[in-house]
This record gives C-alpha cells, structure tokens and sequence, in this order.
C-alpha cells in the first residue's frame, strides 16, 4: 500500500472522529427508548456477547445507555461550545479594539470568573436556576469563554500592529469595516480551532456535573449520571457498570481533541513546525 | 526595597481584593436569584405547612426577607468579616466551625496532590522537551492526551475499583478509619485514607504542567546558549543542571501557583467519590440541599485561595524576573 503523506493521515483522522461522533449522536437519539426498557430476567448480566457492555441492576442494557449518554452529552457540549465560542470573539474583539476601559472590564470579568474553581462555578449556576437541565446547559455554556477571549484578544492585539490593518485606518476605514472585512478572516482559523477545542473542556464538565447529581433526571440518563449509578454499585464488584461509560467519555473527549489539533495543523500549517 | 517594587505589590494586592469582593457579590446575586423559599429552607416543609400566615410573616419580618437586596448583601458581608458566616442548614453548625474542619482535611489532600504533580509534571514535561520527536517524548504526550480527555471522577472510581475493591489495599472511603477516637488517630492513618484521592488528584494535575514545561523546554533548547554548550559537548543532566534548569524552573513554577483552581476543582470530585468530608463534599452537599450559607462561604473560600494563589504566582515573577520588576506589570 502506498504511504499516505501528512496532510492525507490528518484528513483520515479527521474524518473517522467525526463520523464516530455522528453515529454516537445518531444511534443515541434513535436508541432512546432501549436506554430506558427495563427487564429483570437479564439484570447483572457480565459482558457478553448479547450485551458487550454487560446489564445493569434493573436489567437495562449498558451499551444503550452509554450511547444515550454520550449524545446527550456531545449535544449540549456542542450547544454550549458554540454559544461560549461566540462570547469569545465578540468580548476578544470589543477588549482589544474598543480601548482602555473596555479592555479592563473585560479582563477583570476574566479574572473573576476564572477566579472560581469551575466545578464550584456551575454549582452556583446550577443551584440558581434551580437545580434543573436548564441550569447545567445555560451553567456550561456561560462559563467558557475566558480562555477563548484570551486568545482572540492577543491575536487582535496583535493584528492591529500589521501594517495593512494600519494602512487601513489611515485611509479612514471605520472600525467596524476593518473588524470585518480585515480581522475576521484572519481570526477565523484559530477561532474555529478554539470552538473544536472548547468541546472536550464543555463535555468533561457537563459530565462532571450531571456526576454530582446537579441536573438531569434519572430519566435523562447522561453520562455523568450512569456513572454515578454505576458508583454505588461498585462495593458490590460490578465493574463493567463503571469502566465501560466511562472509557467511551475518555475516547468521546480524546477524539474532540484530536479533531480539533488536526484542524489547526490543516488550518495553520506553520503550526507544524513549532 | 524600592518604590516601584512597592506599587507593583500594591496594585496587585488591591486587584485581588477587589475581585475577592466582586465574587462575593456575585455569589449573593445567583443565591437570591434562586428560586429556592428561604422560608422553607431554613425551617422546613413540614414546619412551615403548619404555621399561620401570621407566623410566616413574623419570621419574614424577622430574617428580613423583603428587605431590598443591596442591604441583605451589605449585612451579610459585614457579619462575614467579622467572621460570623451563619448558621449551616445541613449541618445546624456556625459556618465558620464546618469550614474549619472540612479545610483542614481538604488542605492535606490539595497540598500533597499539588506537590506531588508539580514535582512529576516537571519533571516529565523537561524530559519531553529534552528529547523533542524521540520515544519518551511521544509517550509522555500521548500520556497527557489520555489524562486531559479523561474526567477526574472517573479516574478516582476506577483507582477505587482496583485499589479499593479488587485488592483490598486501600480503604474505599473517608478520611480517617471508621470507630477510632478523634485522640487515636495517627498520622500514618490520614495518609493512609488520602493516599488514594491524592493519587488521583496528581495524576490528573501532571498533564497541564508537563506540557507548558514542554513547551519552554523546547523554546529553551533552540536559544543560542543552549546550541554553544552543545557544540561544547554539554549534554544530559548536566546539560539540564547548568543550563536549562532555572531558565525552565520560573515559568513552571508560577504556573504551579496559578492552578490551584483545577486542584481545587479536582477535589470537588474526588471528595465525592471517595466520601472524603473536605470542602468540596461540602460544596456539594450544600449545593443539592440548598444550604446557601455554607454554599457561599466555600465559594469565598476557594476564591481567596486561587486569587492568593494568582497573587503569590504574580509577586515571585516579581521578585524571580528583574524585568517584570521594572516594567511593573506581569506578563
């Protein structure tokens, strides 16, 4: 077989993350009602081949609910991504472009927020909306962005000593033509990236939540709340109820990251090289 | 020590008080806004089903429910510097008393776990920088690719079904044995019980660091100086010693110091899972049973450490690098 180069391997990579997490999104929205079917003549199975991931104390089986889990959990790590990401680039722009005072403000919203642990953060969040779904999606989506605006910030910051962006204030463009027309295709690259590298954080923290049993009902089983199931019956050894939920999440998030370092090393191909 | 020096601290002290403060105010806007009664709260449901629209107002009156927000924050945060942070729901103790004792537990654990994944982060993110594109560097950033995309919480259950369950080593929870006077503790015993969450906690803590150390290892190994003593033959650990060590020591270290938030964060779920009582079960368990007082302490709490956390990362770079000291500003 022929040796694929860099940029085919990365492409190949890319496509076979985003497919898993497509049919991982698809298959769990399909499977919602095997999720929930209880049969008590199958409960506790071990790990077979009928049941890969084994059964749990009410006979429920664990690959369905793994695959419910995680699409819940890629959904509204997806939601939350995107709406942070937005937060992002329009705080990143306004701090580096529209001068001193707004650059401080924004910079100590930074610090503030990132002055809270951040699981601490969603609980307050969380307890504020009420405790509900609504509270760990609108908890996760809003809280982000910090790092992402950081970014942007510098990378304006930057921008805005290129001689072509100076040209173009000399020549009286007004600001929000030069945002546009001259900084954002500049900034989309690393933007996108920072939106694909925002999952991982949004899906881990989401299901760290829903682990402490902030969120979601047991109807809703994401996949921080089959694992805090899974903990309660794990003095009695039934080890596949943990291991297997669990090491889809780690596979879910490592995907996500590779997916979004692929995408840099194809959207910025100095990058490489560093 | 001179004038800039001073305002240089100055500016940096007054900053994190400020925003010390700031959290406070926040932290009481989201309780209010939480659709929690703390009529019923604070005395329950069944007592409150029973009381007279007359008593509920007598009490309204006089926990001053309908008094305007602002007064309620500055009432609260009077009392809270003066160190009376109420009255826990959950655990019907002063505040200030639960803080006490669950600090001191999660203090032990955070500060083993930030040693520990300090010195190991280090430590491995200079030996992937050192042997840039080689085996070990490799292994070293696939190893902090799996730990990044792994959740904390289930690391500690796993390490808790093999440890704990399956081989009988280590305890499965809490952080002293059960039945044992407060007096017959010893300290081998509290090792013992935060041997596993510490574990946890480390591992997790090594990825960050060991990647930005990577990071300005590498930056390092490419500088001129670095080239000459090559050329002079230097290479291995005395290569690292003489050269690479401090250059590489700083920016680590003021990292270590501004991730006390993730440690922090970390311990939440590890607590949980190993039902170890420090601040972060509390955190919890005042979470989802609404205990507002406590609740908001721990917030506070958590955020003088990351803030003094960020402070001290702030000054060493201060006192460490003479060209923030002069220019005055952190970089």
């Amino acid at each position: 077989m022929r040796k694929l180069n860099r940029r085919q391997r990365l492409l190949l990579g890319l496509a076979f993350s985003a497919a898993f997490l497509i049919i991982v999104c698809v298959w769990g929205i399909l499977g919602a009602e095997a999720a929930r079917a209880t049969d008590f003549s199958r409960k506790n199975i071990p790990p077979c081949l009928q049941y890969p991931f084994g059964t749990d104390w009410l006979g429920r089986d664990m690959l369905a609910r793994t695959v419910k889990g995680l699409s819940m959990s890629i959904l509204i790590g997806i939601t939350a991504a995107a709406v942070s990401a937005v937060i992002a680039l329009l705080l990143g722009i306004a701090s580096a472009t529209m001068g001193r005072a707004v650059d401080s403000v924004v910079s100590f919203v930074i610090d503030l927020i990132m002055g809270v642990p951040h699981i601490l953060l969603l609980i307050l969040i969380s307890v504020a909306l009420g405790k509900g779904l609504k509270g760990v999606i609108i908890g996760v989506a809003v809280t982000h962005w910090p790092s992402l605006a950081r970014l942007i910030r510098a990378e304006v910051l930057q921008l805005k000593e290129m001689p072509y962006i100076k040209i173009a204030v000399k020549l009286g463009k007004s600001r929000w033509h030069i945002a546009v027309k001259h900084m954002l295709p500049h900034l989309l690259p690393q933007f996108i990236v920072g939106l694909v590298l925002l999952f991982p954080h949004a899906i881990l923290h989401e299901s760290s939540i829903t682990f402490l049993g902030f969120g979601l009902s047991t109807e809703q089983p994401a996949i921080g709340i089959v694992l805090s199931e899974a903990m309660k019956y794990l003095a009695t050894g039934k080890w596949w109820l943990a291991l297997f939920p669990g090491l889809f999440l780690v596979i879910t998030v490592a995907l996500f990251y590779i997916l979004g370092q692929s995408l840099r090393k194809l959207l910025d191909p100095g990058s490489v090289h560093q | 020590m001179n004038r800039q020096r001073v305002i240089f601290f100055g500016k940096n002290i007054i900053r994190a008080l400020l925003l010390v403060v700031c959290v406070s105010m926040i932290t009481f806007a989201l309780m209010k806004a939480s659709p929690v009664d703390p009529l019923q709260a604070n005395v329950g449901q069944a007592a409150l089903g029973s009381m007279s629209q007359e008593q509920k107002e007598k009490l309204q009156a006089y926990w001053g429910v309908d008094t305007p927000p602002v007064e309620q924050y500055l009432s609260w945060a009077k009392d809270f510097i003066r160190g009376d942070m109420g009255v826990s729901l959950l655990y019907r103790q002063p505040v200030a008393s639960v803080i006490a004792v669950k600090l001191a537990n999660s203090l032990f654990l955070m500060a083993l776990a930030w040693v520990i994944s300090g010195i190991l982060g280090f430590a491995l993110g200079v030996i992937s920088g050192m042997n840039r594109g080689k085996p070990a560097d490799h292994v070293i950033r696939g190893y902090c690719l799996v730990i990044s995309s792994t959740p904390v919480f289930w690391l500690a259950l796993l390490l808790l079904m093999i440890f704990g369950v399956w081989l009988h080593i280590f305890p499965i929870g809490l952080s002293v044995p059960i039945g044992v006077e407060a007096s017959g503790v010893t300290l081998a015993d509290r090792l013992y019980h935060a041997f596993l969450p510490a574990l946890t906690l480390s591992i997790t803590g090594v990825s960050n660091i060991a990647l930005h150390t990577r990071e300005k290892m590498i930056d390092i190994m490419e500088s001129d100086y670095m080239l000459f003593a090559r050329m002079r033959g230097e290479k291995g650990w005395r290569l690292f010693r003489y050269y690479g060590f401090r250059n590489v020591l700083f920016p680590a270290v003021t990292l270590q110091f501004a991730s006390i938030s993730e440690i922090f964060g970390g311990s939440v779920l590890v607590e949980q899972v190993f039902s170890y009582p420090g601040l972060g079960q509390a955190a919890v368990s005042a979470g989802l049973g609404s205990d507002m007082p406590l609740l908001m302490a721990v917030t506070i709490v958590s955020a003088l450490f990351v803030f003094g956390g960020n402070l001290t990362a702030n000054l060493l770079y201060g006192v460490i690098d003479p060209r923030v000291r002069q220019g005055g500003k952190a970089k």
